[in-house]
């Protein structure tokens, strides 16, 4: 293949070449122009002379297939590509300022700090996930911010796209990517569980927490290997200030199997958005990692995982939504929060790695104001999430799938819109109020959040009473 | 342009309708039709009388191991096809035996070549059933991208400048680029008899310029090709499978 003959000031299908501005081991990227698109840009040229690795070329490819096809915030916008037949290339936007690898020096961050960048990660990683891709290279120099805050996940050369051809996949007998992040299933040649990206973000929360890798820099096989039944030191072992909710969740990311992980980056982001809700289990009090002989165990038991059929990482997604249920404990009808119960039980018996968020609006008052306690004294706040977590306890949720949030709001419509769009939040279930006078008065909160929200609405009613006529949408 | 194609007609007037419809309306500029016109279906003479036309008008037609059996009572098959190709001999005038007789096994067009088996031995009927069986097909041609159907079964397989192979079993509706610098072999699903499960029709859109191909599926009135099928008297499992797609 012939060397590219790329330089400042050159022209390459109307894109003019200008400074050379980094150069790696797989690809050059070059800053360009373009007459009519007024965004900074970026060319990535692959390397692909001569006695050049040729993953180069193939991770090249799979970047070609995939960024063109990626929309939204977290990942850069895609221009153009050139293939290989002339001149390879893909020019992409230029995101301003640097990669996450510039903060290793400021290692380890403060909880709270590391807790809301992991969940901007997430809120992004979950993006991409339901565009059926995964990333398989998440670490500090794969993210950057944009001003707006989002964050953006760039370099998909070790990409899979569930819908593409995996050029990967068959290439290299060898997992290909970047040691101390790379998820176990990743050595056994799995490239279709989006929970290895989980597992990536697991031991970059891990090392933004506590300073340390949880698996080294180990970059032999051998070293990789340990993964698949070693499992890391627990950060409480490490810090001895290591927030219980924050090692519940840096553990859980961290699981060797990844049904034992978040099912979701949504749920992850969740959970990283609301420490507060995180249920806390065994790992959240571990200070040593498993004794020898489990770990043994683990060790000397691989042969006999079941083999897996290929993912359907659209499926995995879907059958893993957030759903929320917002429901009226104060003044709500008996019948109304029984229908709502059952309604809920019926969505989440198909989905059992759905997690529940149950909502109630503590209404504001818009002149007076309000005190949060009442007139016995009690704190009103709290008795809603007691009677939230109560309402909830027949439906026999596992506690990790199970969140109550009190919304305090003038507008309880406007609340639970923006709990779902915060939240991305993917079934939302609110009941209808039978009381016409009520609702003519205040208008209608389900018709609003029907109405305007992002996600699917299911609004239930009570069942009809033999005289009753029935109401219309309340 | 925006090429149609189809394979594995199997005289089945219904699913082709549907197909053409579909295609038309998706801005098809010129159809490529795999082979295999007759066998299985009930509606022979409009199937390939139909193609007739759209070669006359610039369609690329190549030949199937049935259209091949109409001609020639060589080609060893299995009892229903062997019942259905003797009926469909019976129902074929002279015109239509011929331009089965003399449809062209391989055609190659700028770097694409069309072929209804595969090309490492056209003649030989192979199934492409394996990422190894495309390696043979795609190392037999220089070709950027082989279209191929006989198995009934949708596939898209490449290969790199270092022969390394990979398969993927395309999405309905997503297009996948066909990019340069490596080779591709598109196997496409049947039009009038699927065997993926799907009992829609299935055809390929695929576009030369951004190289990005297409797979779609009609569905069709699969009762009335169904009902066609026994009311000619051919055997029942040649209807039943179309409802299931097998």
């Amino acid at each position: 293949m012939p060397k590219p003959l790329v330089k400042s000031g050159a022209e390459i299908d109307g894109y003019t070449i200008g400074e050379c501005v980094h150069a790696g081991g797989m690809a050059t990227l070059w800053s360009v122009i373009h007459p009519g698109i007024d965004v900074p840009l970026l060319m990535k040229i692959p390397r692909v002379s001569e006695g050049e690795d040729p993953a180069a070329i193939v991770s090249f490819e799979m970047e070609m297939m995939i960024l063109p096809r990626l929309a939204g915030p977290h990942v850069p916008s895609c221009f153009g590509t050139g293939d290989f037949a002339h001149q390879a290339y893909v020019v992409i936007e230029r995101i301003s300022g640097t990669t996450l690898y510039k903060r290793l020096a400021d290692l380890p961050l403060p909880y709270d700090e590391a807790r809301q960048l992991v969940a901007r990660i997430a809120t992004g990683l979950a993006d991409l996930h339901r565009q059926n891709v995964i990333h398989h290279d998440i670490k500090p120099s794969s993210i950057m911010f944009r001003e707006s805050g989002e964050a953006v996940l760039i370099d998909y050369g070790l990409s899979h796209h569930n819908h593409l051809p995996d050029l990967l996949q068959e290439e290299f007998r060898l997992p290909y990517g970047t040691a101390p992040y790379m998820a176990p299933e990743r050595l056994s040649g799995v490239r279709d569980d989006p929970r290895s990206d989980l597992f990536s973000l697991g031991v970059l929360l891990y090392f933004f927490t506590t300073g340390e890798r949880p698996f080294g820099e180990g970059e032999t096989l051998r070293a990789m290997r340990r993964r698949l039944w070693r499992d890391p030191h627990p950060p409480r072992g490490l810090r001895a200030d290591y927030p219980p909710w924050l090692q519940e969740v840096v553990l859980r990311c961290l699981e060797i199997e990844p049904v034992r992980r978040y099912p979701t980056a949504s749920q992850l982001a969740f959970d990283l958005t609301h420490p507060d809700q995180i249920r806390l289990t065994m790992r959240s009090e571990r200070l040593k990692r498993d004794p020898l002989s489990v770990a043994w165990r683990r060790r000397f038991n691989q042969g006999v995982m079941a083999p897996r059929a290929k993912s359907d990482v659209a499926a995995q997604i879907a059958s893993s939504p957030i759903v929320a249920v917002a429901l009226d404990t104060a003044e709500g009808e008996p019948e109304l929060n029984e229908a709502l119960r059952v309604t809920t039980e019926r969505i989440l018996a198909t989905l059992p790695s759905a997690r529940l968020a149950c909502l109630n609006v503590l209404k504001l008052n818009r002149i007076a104001i309000d005190r949060t306690l009442d007139e016995q004294g009690s704190n009103k706040h709290i008795d809603r999430l007691v009677a939230l977590r109560h309402w909830a306890t027949p439906l026999k949720l596992d506690e990790s799938r199970l969140s109550a949030h009190v919304l305090e709001a003038v507008d309880p419509a406007a609340a639970i819109l923006e709990f779902c769009e915060v939240n991305h939040v993917d079934h939302v279930i609110l009941g209808a109020r039978q009381t016409s006078f009520r609702r003519t008065l205040l208008g209608s909160v389900s018709a609003k959040v029907a109405s305007e929200a992002a996600c699917t609405v299911t609004v239930v009613r009570p069942p009809r009473m033999a005289a009753d006529g029935g109401e219309e949408a309340g | 342009m925006l090429l149609a194609v189809f394979s594995d007609i199997h005289g089945n007037r219904q699913a082709f309708e549907a197909c053409l419809k579909v295609a038309r309306a998706r801005g098809a500029e010129r159809f490529i039709l795999l082979g295999d016109f007759v066998g299985y279906g009930a509606d022979p003479e409009w199937v390939v009388d139909t193609a007739m036309e759209l070669v006359a008008q610039g369609a690329i037609a190549v030949r199937g191991n049935h259209d091949q059996a109409v001609n020639s009572s060589a080609e060893t098959m299995n009892a229903e096809a062997q019942v259905a190709i003797e009926w469909t001999r019976g129902r074929l005038d002279t015109a239509q035996r011929r331009f089965l007789a003399e449809l062209p096994m391989v055609v190659e067009d700028g770097d694409r070549l069309f072929v209804h088996s595969e090309a490492s031995s056209p003649r030989s009927w192979h199934y492409v059933r394996s990422t190894a069986d495309a390696a043979k097909s795609l190392i037999a041609t220089p070709a950027h991208v082989t279209f191929c159907g006989h198995i009934h079964r949708p596939a898209i397989y490449s290969m790199s400048v270092t022969a390394k192979m990979s398969g993927l079993v395309p999405k309905t509706d997503v297009s996948v680029p066909l990019l340069r610098g490596r080779q591709w072999l598109a196997v496409l699903g049947s039009v009038g008899q699927p065997r993926d499960s799907d009992p829609s029709a299935a055809f390929v859109l695929f576009d030369t310029v951004s190289c990005l191909i297409t797979y779609c599926r009609a569905p069709y009135d699969v009762e009335t090709a169904a009902n066609r099928i026994r009311e000619n008297g051919l055997p029942h499992w040649l209807a039943d499978r179309l409802s299931q797609g097998r």
